[in-house]
């Protein structure tokens, strides 16, 4: 059983020892990694899923439940209780969409469940995030950057379905980021969003900042901020809706920015 | 001394997978050297020597079997790493006959493959994969997870008795368990043999018959609609 995730400083970009120097992660904690650009937020996200041991670039060293992980977690996908969704969107696997399912869903060892339903939920659920539905038989090569982001997340939620999960900038996917917080959030797990979206942040227990390659501070999400949240959800909300109706070719009207009115 | 032989496609990052190999050989007070073996072009000796002072070779195989080319020079090369008092030989060679692999029996054999060569590779590459003993991915940075777990999966099929290692080799990020694999081999001694059946010799195209049509060949010839078959004189 996974109960936590324990991150133990290394050095920033400098060389320099980083400011923080542990921050513990408790089995249902919601998490944020914010910071500009190049600040090291994925390498971040990248020395917890190679479950880094000081030796990556960053020196830093992970934990589970306090002590230093088995081996088999990185050597055996099926044993692996990390899914990780990247920030790449697009694939260079030249499979079709199912044989790339079934070939993941046996290499994380899924074979309690029937491989056809497990697709099945696959694939509904990636359609509920993007426009254009997913066509099992296409290859993976030839979907969109949102389809190919929706179909990462779903195959992490539902074939990976691991204790740990970590997202990388899933508001840049063009995708339904709504519809992807509610779903993921059925499930209880750790979360890591790196994320620049407030509407994100709010909802996540704490924020870790990075600059320069380092964690500078963990942030925890006080009451005022968790009071904005509800307003920060709304206004978000309303964008989304205007989104979803220039997406689909429609006219705006002064009443969809009810917020406001 | 130990010996591992390192072969795999072009531009997979065989010398970036070395080139860190050799460095934790270096901080484990262990001395490395280098043979490069290509069919005409190649300068990691000299890049490799430069970087870590270390001795270093390169050899063409010309008109060899780059493969094969390893077998008939290692004896040579073993004698040479010996007279320098290394305490490991890479060899580093191309592996572009698919037919053939380097491997020697009872030395460590690694194949380098990158993540992003899409998923047939694996059953594409033959003996040099299936001989091997461990499989080296690297360019991990490049692809998804889901994509990496599923290159592993594509890699077992065909090769299900070989260890898999992922790597980033551009900062040597999951470098140690080769170099511990290394480390752990046993010493080179006495005769040693190419590992695996060589392909069936070579076709009279080989030798220099330029005729189009297997009707003008003879020995072991092939037809569009059959395997191969011997046509006798
Ligand atoms: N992103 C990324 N690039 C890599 C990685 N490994 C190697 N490369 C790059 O791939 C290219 C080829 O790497 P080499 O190490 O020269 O490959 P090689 O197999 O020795 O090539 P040849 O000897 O020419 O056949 C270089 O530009 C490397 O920087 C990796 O893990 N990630
Ligand atoms: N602690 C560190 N030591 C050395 N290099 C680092 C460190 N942290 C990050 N880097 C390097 O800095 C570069 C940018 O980092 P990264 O891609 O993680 O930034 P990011 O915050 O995710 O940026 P973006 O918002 O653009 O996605 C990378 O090349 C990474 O290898
Ligand atoms: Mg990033
Ligand atoms: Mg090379
Ligand atoms: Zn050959």
């Amino acid at each position: 059983m996974i109960e936590s995730v324990t991150i133990m400083g290394g050095h920033g970009r400098s060389g320099r020892p980083e400011a923080v120097q542990q921050i513990d992660l408790k089995m249902g904690n919601v998490v944020s990694i914010v910071g500009p650009t190049g600040s090291g937020k994925t390498t971040l996200i990248n020395d917890i899923e190679l479950l880094a041991n000081a030796n990556t670039p960053t020196g830093r060293r992970i934990l589970i439940n306090g002590c230093v992980p088995p081996s088999e977690y990185r050597y055996d996908p099926a044993k692996n209780p990390i899914a990780l969704i990247t920030q790449h969107t697009n694939f260079l696997s030249d499979l079709p969409v199912r044989k790339f399912l079934e070939t993941h869903a046996r290499i994380r060892d899924k074979r309690d469940q029937s491989t056809d339903g497990l697709i099945e939920r696959v694939i509904s659920f990636a359609n509920q995030l993007t426009g254009e539905p997913i066509n099992l038989e296409s290859r993976m090569t030839e979907l969109s950057g949102g389809q190919t982001r929706a179909l990462l997340i779903a195959d992490a939620t539902i074939i990976c379905d691991t204790p740990i999960v970590l997202l990388d900038e899933v508001e840049n996917a063009g995708i339904h980021r709504t519809r992807a917080l509610q779903l993921l959030r059925e499930h209880k797990k750790i979360f890591l969003f790196v994320t620049h979206d407030p509407r994100i942040v709010l909802l996540s227990d704490f924020r870790i900042v990075m600059r320069e390659g380092s964690i500078t501070d963990v942030l925890h999400t006080d009451q005022e901020e968790q009071k904005l949240s509800e307003g920060v959800s709304k206004l978000d909300d309303s964008l989304c809706l205007l989104r979803e109706k220039l997406r689909w070719g429609q006219r705006l009207i002064a009443n969809d920015l009810e917020v406001f009115a | 001394m130990k010996l591992a032989i390192v072969a795999g496609p072009a531009t997979t990052g065989k010398t970036s997978v070395i080139r860190h190999v050799i460095r934790k050989l270096k901080s484990n007070e262990k001395k490395a050297a280098f043979l490069k073996i290509d069919v005409q072009y190649a300068e990691e000796d000299i890049e490799l020597a430069e970087e870590f002072g270390i001795p270093t070779r390169k050899i063409y195989s010309g008109e060899l079997c780059p493969d094969h080319c390893n077998v008939m020079v290692l004896g040579d090369a073993l004698e040479w790493a010996e007279e320098q008092g290394s305490d490991v030989l890479i060899v580093e060679t191309a592996g572009l006959c698919l037919r053939c692999s380097p491997y020697v029996e009872d030395v460590l054999g690694i194949v380098v493959l990158e993540a992003t060569s899409g998923m047939n590779l694996p059953l594409k590459v033959g003996p040099i994969l299936s001989l091997s003993d461990i499989a080296v991915v690297t360019k991990i940075d490049r692809v998804s997870q889901a994509e990496r777990e599923v290159f592993r999966a594509r890699i077992q099929d065909v090769a299900p008795k070989v260890l898999i290692r992922e790597v980033n080799a551009l900062y040597g990020i999951g470098i140690d368990p080769l170099v511990e694999e290394i480390l752990e081999s046993a010493d080179v001694e006495g005769q040693l043999y190419l590992r695996g059946n060589p392909p069936v010799g070579t076709c009279t195209i080989c030798v220099g018959k330029k005729e189009v049509g297997w009707q003008s060949h003879f020995g072991v010839v092939r037809s569009l609609e059959n395997q191969n078959f011997y046509r006798g004189q």
